[in-house]
């Protein structure tokens, strides 16, 4: 039931607006709405009901198991959200001045600061309020870099074929034609196929490393090398930097401009899509052209930087400093780590990560990387499953929301056919993982007794599987709509 | 360690299962010498005791200052209920409903979210929204470029009365893509866009015009001339709105002979905090002709295999993890959350309620520029209706005065000469539901001593 069909004409008990009966009346008619718009009339108990209840047809980190491969599915920290919604926090205005800002911007300046330091980078941005939009930011930055140089011939990106839709859509964005690099069946990237394709026309090289395949790039630096040389430069999609954090940093790797995933790897909340944050961080070459506004510190005051102070920068990427509660949140989540805390993320995320992988290999299933370790996820392929038994991945994964779990990232890479991609992350106790091996291999035992019945699976959540054929031809995007 | 279970035990039992001698073992195909010692630079973890008392003491040093500051953010009541259902785990920390049949509350939720944003615009269709306004109007030029194949040119009218920050926003986000943005201007006395200054582009191939309802000046616009206008002309119009104004001005559905072709604009109003400018979300509807160029996620209503109403993610064939670098925008994530929470509000205030703090906003800032008008050296700068944002000109420098309002904790308002030339001492106000006679008087009382 849609909380519009709770409705009833002329229910008025509301408390949450202010009493006033006054029409306004010294603006002209045709400029006034003539019907009052068709929201929900409903009290406060029936809208709490509902939203809570549909909450209930969720799952979610806090009630299941959710090992949705590249997307860091982690512990999400309660103090992070009550410390980032505190009422001085929230009742900020975001244009107030600097002089009753310093705690607020005490946070960023140091939020920008620990950033560099886990990244190995020279200066950070965090402004960008998705992953996607610091990708953007990035290649913006590359483009902005080489047009200072009157290097306008460089019109290409390279991408791997492993990598995110992302990667591709954001070369676009950003005036650029993409190139696609072929990956070797180890995972490593094709360097031959990259020496061969990287030129002069090259503006730089998209690399997500841990590549999405779930192991380490181990050619990086002959990789950073070749582009460099070329006079491109080296852009890291930061989705995978869970693997890493702590054990090695992308700025020695070499890259020149990393976006980090916030709601991933420093815990900020998925929020059923969104709201990320894409913070942005560059070498020392790239400073003056990051997204403003940037926090600084002058003796011991902190103020925002301007295009005043950064005539080159690439400008802004929100109307103020992005998703400054997010931000909040990622900046207690590191401070409650620490040094030390912050280490044994990637120990623990990898080792969580191998141990299931070592485990589903003991019972039959086939890894597609098999011979090396695995960064913090990995890759079960069931491409032998739908061959023989004629059930897919996505049978496997929608059997698993029966058992219990959070289906695994299916059919991405798309380089890997019939694919789940794991990723446990660290914050799993080794018990959360046994349950989910051992729901994979009673669905195995299914597939090879009953295939028929995990074709139809989920049996066990508010509806089955969804006719999404007929939501795109018949489209019903809206109550209104469906009403006419 | 913080939140990392597990136990010496268990640690050993994983590591013989993988075969590895130690977790460090695990890390071999990195290069020995790019691994890091350490990360010094980082401070020593903190007990959650230690990190309250710091984060609440930041919090309460930057105090409450009584907020006049409009321009894009604006402080409203939002109920207890709100951001307490919004935050519980089920919400607060699941993924983009990627496995339908395990986010059927997410999802509906985005479908309601939808139906509210259409009869608040009055549009046909919404998405489950975007990053800001200021980016969403980004989306929405590209999204028209798109969508207007009568034009060959990629430019579009942007009216100076547009919040400076949006233009300057769009710009970052579309320039690589041989798009014009051109400046319109406005009437001094007024704040409006007047025909005339349109009168130039009469027959030219432009691919759409940008329409600000109320504008950044607060002034209305003549939304129908300016909508017919554009559509005589062949040119799209793109409104952007503030959501809340809806609950009583007319709806970009309904502007002109035909409705605008897309709308976009800043939920901010509907339930998220001020919090130091984000998250908000950015909302976009559209004609139904448009929706397959419209950027972002959209929810459709469907059955399951046994008949039963369910809700999907649709359309994706639109999307970048379906067309890479041939998808309609890179965006990937919405901003849920607050969505959830917007939703949530909306449901509490209903029609009536969102009226009455329109009304209310509407009241207060007209009370507001009564009294400080009536101050010597101060006078209201543009004439006309006004929704709940006015310009005052002032008989010295705005930043001075913004620094000694400030000291008597008072923000003020935000000073236009930072972006407009010609609106030299000017200072653009607001008082919302929120600001009561006490605090107008306060802020009466204060700026007088400022100017004299």
């Amino acid at each position: 039931m849609l909380i519009f069909e709770h409705t009833a004409a002329g229910r008025k008990t509301k408390i949450q607006a202010p009493e006033t009966d006054t029409k306004i009346s010294d603006i002209p008619e045709n400029l006034m709405r003539k019907t009052s718009a068709p929201l929900p009339e409903v009290s406060e108990m029936q809208a709490v009901r509902h939203y809570t209840s549909l909450s209930q047809k969720n799952f979610s980190i806090d009630t299941h198991f959710y090992p949705l491969g590249s997307c860091t599915m982690k512990h999400n920290p309660r103090a992070c959200n009550s410390l980032a919604m505190l009422p001085g926090f929230l009742a900020r205005h975001p244009l107030a001045p600097d002089t009753c800002s310093q705690g607020f911007l005490a946070c960023m300046y140091e939020l920008q600061n620990m950033l560099c330091e886990v990244t190995g980078m020279a200066g950070f941005s965090l402004t960008p309020m998705a992953g996607a939009q610091g990708e953007f930011a990035g290649v913006a930055m590359i483009r902005a870099y080489h047009d200072a140089n009157g290097d306008v011939e460089r019109k290409e990106i390279l991408i791997p074929d492993a990598a995110h839709g992302t990667n591709p859509a954001t070369a676009t964005m950003c005036g650029y034609s993409v190139k696609e690099i072929p990956t070797l069946e180890n995972g490593d990237v094709d360097v031959a196929a990259l020496k061969a394709a990287v030129g002069p026309q090259t503006a730089g090289l998209m690399l997500t490393n841990p590549s999405t395949l779930g192991v380490f790039e181990r050619n990086i630096e002959e990789i950073a090398a070749v582009i460099h040389k070329a006079g491109g430069l080296l852009y890291y999609d930061g989705a995978n930097l869970n693997a890493i954090l702590g054990k090695i940093r992308p700025g020695d790797m070499g890259f020149d401009v990393i976006h980090s995933n916030l709601h991933k790897t420093f815990s900020t909340p998925h929020g059923g899509g969104g709201p990320g944050s894409g913070a942005i961080g560059v070498s020392e070459r790239l400073k003056p052209f990051m997204p403003l506004p940037v926090v600084t510190r002058e003796g011991d005051q902190y103020r925002w930087l301007t295009e005043k102070d950064c005539p080159q920068s690439i400008g802004r990427m929100s109307a103020f400093m992005g998703n400054a509660g997010v931000l909040l949140r990622a900046y207690v989540y590191m401070r409650l780590l620490g040094r030390e805390g912050m280490q044994r993320v990637a120990e623990f995320a990898t080792l969580n990560a191998n141990y299931m992988m070592a485990k589903l290999k003991e019972k039959g299933f086939q890894a597609a990387i098999p011979d090396r370790y695995a960064s913090h996820e990995f890759i079960i392929t069931l491409k032998k499953q739908a061959k023989d038994l004629n059930v897919t991945a996505m049978d496997f994964a929608k059997r698993l929301l029966d058992l219990g779990y959070h289906a695994p990232t299916t059919y991405f890479p798309l380089l890997v056919p019939e694919c789940l991609l794991i990723e446990p992350t660290e914050s799993e106790a080794k018990e959360a993982l046994d349950g989910f091996i051992e729901a994979l291999v009673q669905i195995q035992q299914e597939a090879e007794t009953d295939p028929d019945m995990l074709k139809a699976a989920p049996y066990t959540m508010p509806v089955n599987r969804l006719d999404e054929v007929r939501a795109a031809r018949q489209l019903d995007l809206s109550w209104g709509s469906s009403r006419d | 360690m913080p939140f990392i279970p597990h136990t010496e035990n268990e640690i050993h039992d994983m590591l013989s299962a993988i075969g590895a001698d130690s977790i460090d073992q695990l890390f071999d195909e990195i290069p020995a010498h790019l691994k890091i010692k350490g990360l010094d630079g980082i401070p020593p973890g903190m007990t959650e005791m230690d990190i309250n008392r710091l984060m609440q003491d930041r919090a309460a040093a930057d105090g409450r200052p009584i907020c006049f500051i409009g321009a894009g953010s604006y402080e409203h009541h939002i109920p207890s209920a709100v951001w307490q259902i919004a935050t519980r785990g089920e919400y607060y920390t699941a993924y983009t409903p990627y496995q339908a049949e395990a986010s059927q509350g997410t999802l509906q939720l985005i479908y309601e979210f939808q139906s509210m944003m259409t009869a608040l615009t009055a549009m046909d269709v919404s998405n489950a929204s975007l990053y800001d306004g200021a980016s969403g109007l980004a989306e929405a030029v590209l999204m028209a470029v798109r969508a207007n194949r009568k034009s060959k040119s990629r430019r579009i009218l942007m009216p100076r009365n547009l919040n400076p920050v949006y233009g300057k926003v769009t710009h970052s986000i579309v320039q690589h893509q041989d798009i014009e943005l051109v400046d319109v201007d406005f009437d001094a006395d007024t704040g409006k866009t007047n025909l005339a200054a349109l009168k130039p582009y009469e027959g030219e191939d432009i691919t759409a015009l940008v329409i600000s309802q109320p504008s950044f000046f607060g002034t209305l616009e003549d939304v129908d001339a300016l909508t017919d206008w554009a559509h005589a002309n062949n040119i799209l119009v793109i409104a952007v709105v503030n959501p809340l104004s809806l609950a009583v001005l007319k709806p970009p559905g309904e502007w002109g002979e035909q409705g605008v072709d897309i709308a976009v604009g800043d939920g901010q109003p509907l339930g998220a905090p001020m919090s130091s400018g984000g998250p908000y979300y950015g909302f976009m509807c559209c004609k139904k002709a448009h929706v397959r160029q419209m950027p972002g996620r959209i929810v459709g209503r469907t059955v399951d295999q046994q008949g039963r109403e369910g809700f999907v993610l649709t359309l994706q064939a639109r999307e970048q993890h379906i067309r890479r670098s041939k998808a309609t925008s890179n965006i990937c994530t919405n901003q849920g959350l607050v969505v959830t929470a917007s939703t949530i509000h909306m449901s509490l205030l209903g029609a009536n309620g969102l009226e009455r703090v329109a009304a209310s906003c509407h009241q207060n800032t007209n009370a507001l520029v009564e009294k400080l008008s009536a101050i010597n050296g101060v006078d209201c700068a543009m004439s006309g209706p006004r929704f709940h944002e006015a310009v005052l000109k002032l008989n010295k420098p705005v930043a001075d005065v913004l620094t000694a309002l400030a000291e008597k904790n008072i923000l003020g308002g935000y000073d236009l000469s930072q972006d407009y030339a010609e609106l030299e001492n000017c200072l653009l106000v607001c008082a919302t539901e929120m600001r009561t006679e006490k605090d107008i008087a306060l802020y009466a009382e204060a700026l007088e001593a400022a100017l004299c």
